[in-house]
C-alpha cells in the first residue's frame, strides 16, 4: 500500500484520537475556575462538592490527552523525517514553549488539583485551577502557532536547495503572529469552549432527567448556560474571520469549501451540496452571491476558484466541501441550542421539558463532531502541501521507514485506541452513575 | 577533541539537562513500575502506585520537553533517530501509554482480574520502556549505519545487539535501585522493610551490570573514552559516581532515605554526563561510515533559533524548576491512602 497514505491515516488517526481530549480539558478547565471561584467567592459546600466532581472527570480526560499527546510529538519525527528537518528550525521553537511554558505548568499543578484537597489550602487550591486551566489554554496556543505557521507561513527564509533546504526563521514574532494564528486560535478556543459546555450541560441535563443531584444538576447548568452562549455566538465571529483570511492566503482551501470552480466570478454559499469533481461542478442548494457579499460586502466581488490552479495544486474537493459544510451546520445547531437554553431558563422551563433535555444529552456529540471536522477541513484543504507553498506532504515522508512498518503501527494504534477509547467512555459512565460525593456535605449539614 | 564553549554546545548541555531531569524524575517511576509485581498484597501495590500518584504525568513533561528541544535544537538528530528507531520509537510509545493507562484505570474498579490485568501491564510496560531506552542510548553510543543524507540504512533487529542489550538491562537495573529508593521515602511499616530489601539486591544487581558495561565499553567501544582520557581532569565524573553509588547502603543504613535518594539522583546525573562526555561532538555516530555521523554543529538548527530557545530556556526552566519543587514539597512524606488516590 501506498506510504503517503498510510501515514497520512496514521497521522490523521492519531491526531483525531487526541483532539477528543484536548478541547474538553480546555473547556472543562474555563467551567472549574468559575465553579471554584463561586466557591471561593460564597462559601457554599454545593460549589464544592461540584468542583470535587467535575475535577474527577477533568482528570480522565487529562490522563487520555497525556498518553495519546506524546504520540503527536513523537510522530513528526518517526513518520516525517524529512518534513521535521524542514520545519525544525522554525517549528520547534514552538514546540519546546509549548513544553516548557504550559505543559510543565499543565501536569504539575494537576496533581494539586487532583491529590492536594487535604495538603493545601481553599485558596492555593483555587489558584491550582487557574494555573491548570491557564495551562490548557495556554499549551493550545503553541500547537496553534506551529500549525498556522504551515498554512500561512511567515517571517522565516528559505536555506539551502532541493533535498537539503531548510526553512529558518527570520523573525520570532512573525512566526508567532503568522498571518492565520490569531483567526485559528479564538476559532480553536471557542469550539473548546463548547465542547466544555455542552459537556456539562449533557450530564447535567441527564442527572434533571433521572431526578438525581438536582441541585447539583441546576448550578453546574447555570455556569454552563453563558459559556455556551459566548461561545458559539463568537464561534460565528472567529469562523468568519477564518475564512476571510483565507481570501489572501489559502484561495485554494476557500475555494474547495464552497466547490468554486470558475477561476474569477462571484460566488455563493452552498446550505448543502455534492461536487463532481470530474466534471468540476457543483450541485446543491445555494445561497447566489453571499460568499462574496460576506468578502467584499458588495454580492459581485469576484472570487478566485479551483480552476486557477492547475489540478496537482488542488485539494480534495468534494471531502473538503462535505466536512466544512457539516461543521458548519453543526456550529448553527449549536447557536441554535445555546439561545434555546438560555431562553428556557429565562422562561423556567428547561428543567421541566423532558424532550429538550434528552437532546442536550445527546447534544455532547456536536461540539466533538464539528471540531474534529474542522481540523479537517483545515487540514485537508491544505493538501498536497504540508507546508502551504513550500513542501509538498508527499515529499516530507521519513526516508527510512517502508509501508510494512508504518501498517504494523498502525494495525497497534488502532487497536490501542479502540481499547483506551472503550475504557475511557465506561470509565466515564461509572464515573456520572456514582455521581457527586454528596455525603461530605450531609455530614457537615450543608444539604439535605 | 577541539571544546568551545558555543552556542550548538550549550544547547548539547541543555537537552542533555533535559534528558536527565527526565531519566532522574521518571527513572524512579518506571523502577517502581518494575518492581511493582513484587509487592503481593492489594493495598502495597496501592501504596506504590501513589508514591508516584501525584508527580509521575509531571515527570514524563521532561521527556516531551527533553524531545522538544532536540527537535527544535537539533532537528537532523530528532528526524534521523526518531525514523530510524522507528519499532523501537513505537513500542516505546505503546509502552508509555499502557504505563499511563495502567497507573489511572488500575484502582478504579475492584474486579481481581481487572487489577490484575494493569498490574501485569503497569510491570511490563515500565520494564520494557526502560529497556527500549537504555537500547536507544546502547546504541547512539555504539554507532548506527547512516548514508550521507544522514538517513538509517540498518533494520530493527540490527539495533538489538548485545552491547544495545546490555545497556538496555543497565537502564532497567538503574531505574529499579532508583525507583526502590524512592519507595523507601515514600513508606513505611512492613511495607518499608521490605523494600529496604530490595535497595541492597537492586543495588549489587545494578552494579554487577554497571561494571560489565564499563568493561565492554573501554575495550569495545574505545570512542566513548577518548574524551576522557584527553581530559583527565574529566576522571573526576566517575570517582564521584563511585562514591555516590557506594553511599546509598550507607544512607539506607542509617535510615536516611532522602539522603540515600540524593545519592542515587547524583550518579544517574554522573552516568548521563559520562555519556554526554563521551560522544561530544558527536550526537549519532555513524558506524561503519564515520564522516555520516551527526554533530552538534551539522544537525543543528540556525543560530537565531538556539539564541531565541535560549531566551525560552531562560525564562521558563527557573519557573519549571520552582514549582516542580513545590509540587514535591507539597506532596512530601509517607504515602496515605485517600479517596483521592489511585
Amino acid at each position: 500500500m501506498d506510504l503517503e497514505l498510510l501515514s497520512r491515516v496514521q497521522f490523521g488517526l492519531t491526531i483525531a484520537f487526541h483532539y477528543i481530549f484536548p478541547p474538553l480539558s480546555i473547556g472543562l478547565g474555563l467551567i472549574l475556575v468559575i465553579m471554584e471561584g463561586m466557591y471561593m467567592k460564597t462559601g457554599d459546600r454545593l460549589y464544592h462538592n461540584m468542583t470535587r466532581f467535575w475535577v474527577k472527570i477533568f482528570g480522565l480526560i487529562f490522563a487520555l490527552g497525556v498518553a495519546s499527546g506524546i504520540v503527536m510529538e513523537f510522530q513528526f519525527g518517526t513518520n516525517w523525517a524529512t518534513y521535521s528537518r524542514f520545519v525544525g528550525d522554525v517549528f520547534g521553537s514552538a514546540l519546546a514553549a509549548e513544553g516548557v511554558f504550559a505543559f510543565f505548568l499543565e501536569s504539575g499543578f494537576l496533581a494539586i488539583l487532583l491529590f492536594g484537597w487535604d495538603k493545601v489550602k481553599p485558596r492555593t487550591h483555587f489558584i491550582s485551577t487557574i494555573l491548570v486551566a491557564f495551562g490548557a489554554h495556554f499549551s493550545a496556543i503553541w500547537i496553534v502557532v506551529a500549525n498556522s505557521w504551515q498554512q500561512t507561513p511567515a517571517g522565516h527564509h528559505i536555506v539551502g536547495v532541493g533535498d537539503a533546504a531548510r526553512a529558518e526563521i527570520v523573525d520570532f514574532w512573525q512566526v508567532v503572529f503568522s498571518p492565520s494564528f490569531l483567526d485559528r486560535i479564538s476559532h480553536v478556543y471557542m469550539g473548546a469552549w463548547q465542547a466544555g459546555a455542552f459537556f456539562v450541560l449533557s450530564v447535567s441535563a441527564f442527572y434533571i432527567l433521572r431526578k438525581k443531584h438536582l441541585d447539583f444538576a441546576r448550578a453546574s447548568i447555570k455556569i454552563a448556560i453563558p459559556v455556551a452562549l459566548v461561545a458559539s455566538l463568537l464561534q460565528l465571529a472567529t469562523g468568519h474571520s477564518s475564512a476571510e483570511t483565507l481570501v489572501e492566503t489559502q484561495p485554494a482551501k476557500l475555494a474547495a469549501f464552497e466547490g468554486h470552480y470558475a477561476v474569477s466570478a462571484p460566488a455563493g454559499m452552498y446550505l448543502f451540496g455534492w461536487v463532481n469533481e470530474e466534471d468540476e461542478k457543483t450541485i446543491g442548494l445555494q445561497i447566489p452571491g453571499l460568499l462574496s457579499f460576506m468578502i467584499g460586502l458588495d454580492a459581485d466581488t469576484p472570487v478566485t476558484g479551483l480552476k486557477a490552479f492547475p489540478s496537482e495544486d488542488r485539494p480534495p474537493v468534494n471531502l473538503v466541501f462535505q466536512s466544512y459544510h457539516i461543521m458548519v451546520g453543526i456550529g448553527m445547531i449549536l447557536i441554535l441550542l445555546a439561545l434555546f437554553n438560555a431562553y428556557g431558563w429565562w422562561r423556567k422551563w428547561l428543567f421541566e421539558k423532558r424532550w429538550y433535555l434528552k437532546i442536550l444529552i445527546i447534544a455532547v456529540l456536536l461540539p466533538q463532531l464539528a471540531n474534529q471536522l474542522g481540523w479537517f477541513s483545515a487540514e485537508v484543504g491544505r493538501q498536497p502541501w504540508i507546508v502551504y507553498g513550500l513542501l509538498r506532504t508527499s515529499d516530507a515522508l521519513s526516508v527510512s521507514v517502508g509501508s510494512g512498518q508504518v501498517i504494523t503501527s498502525l494495525i497497534l494504534f488502532s487497536l490501542i485506541y479502540l481499547l483506551l477509547f472503550a475504557l475511557f467512555i465506561y470509565l466515564l459512565n461509572e464515573k456520572i452513575q456514582h455521581g457527586p460525593e454528596i455525603e461530605a456535605a450531609i455530614q457537615e449539614g450543608h444539604m439535605a | 577533541m577541539n571544546f568551545t564553549l558555543d552556542l550548538n554546545t550549550v544547547w548539547f548541555g541543555l537537552v542533555g539537562v533535559l534528558f536527565t531531569g527526565y531519566a532522574i524524575l521518571d527513572g524512579f517511576d518506571l523502577g517502581i513500575g518494575a518492581l511493582h509485581l513484587f509487592t503481593k498484597s492489594d493495598t502495597d501495590r496501592r501504596v506504590m502506585i501513589n508514591a508516584i500518584g501525584p508527580v509521575w504525568d509531571g515527570n514524563e513533561v521532561w521527556l516531551v520537553t527533553g524531545g522538544g528541544a532536540l527537535f527544535a535544537a537539533f532537528p537532523e538528530v530528532y528526524a534521523t533517530s526518531f525514523s530510524g528507531f522507528y519499532m523501537a520509537m513505537m513500542l516505546l510509545l505503546f509502552g508509555l501509554i499502557f504505563r499511563a493507562v495502567a497507573i489511572d484505570f488500575r484502582s478504579k474498579q475492584p474486579m481481581r482480574w481487572w487489577r490484575q490485568f494493569w498490574d501485569v501491564s503497569f510491570s511490563v510496560s515500565s520494564i520494557v520502556s526502560s529497556l527500549l531506552i537504555g537500547v536507544a542510548l546502547g546504541n547512539i553510543a555504539w554507532g548506527i549505519p547512516l548514508n550521507e543524507e544522514f538517513e538509517f540504512v540498518g533494520s530493527f533487529w540490527g539495533l538489538l545487539h548485545p552491547y544495545a542489550l546490555l545497556v538496555g538491562v543497565t537502564t532497567v537495573a538503574l531505574f529499579m535501585m532508583h525507583g526502590a529508593i524512592y519507595a523507601v521515602m515514600k513508606t513505611d511499616g512492613d511495607l518499608q522493610a521490605r523494600v529496604r530489601g530490595w535497595v541492597n539486591n537492586t543495588i549489587i544487581i545494578f552494579v554487577i551490570c554497571y561494571v560489565m558495561t564499563t568493561l565492554v565499553t573501554l575495550i569495545y567501544v574505545p570512542h566513548m573514552t577518548a574524551n576522557l582520557k584527553a581530559f583527565p581532569v574529566l576522571f573526576i565524573i566517575p570517582i564521584l559516581n563511585a562514591l555516590a553509588i557506594a553511599n546509598i547502603p550507607r544512607e539506607i543504613h542509617h535510615e536516611r532515605e532522602f539522603r540515600a535518594f540524593l545519592s542515587s539522583c547524583a550518579s544517574m546525573a554522573a552516568l548521563l554526563a559520562l555519556f554526554g562526555i563521551g560522544m561530544y561532538p558527536n550526537m549519532i555516530l555513524s558506524r561503519p561510515m564515520v564522516d555520516y555521523s551527526l554533530t552538534i554543529y551539522n544537525a543543528a538548527s540556525s543560530a537565531k533559533t538556539l539564541n531565541i530557545m535560549l531566551i525560552i530556556a531562560l525564562l521558563g526552566m527557573p519557573l519549571v524548576i520552582a514549582y516542580t519543587i513545590s509540587i514535591y514539597w507539597i506532596f512530601r512524606g509517607k504515602v496515605k491512602l485517600d479517596a483521592s488516590s489511585y
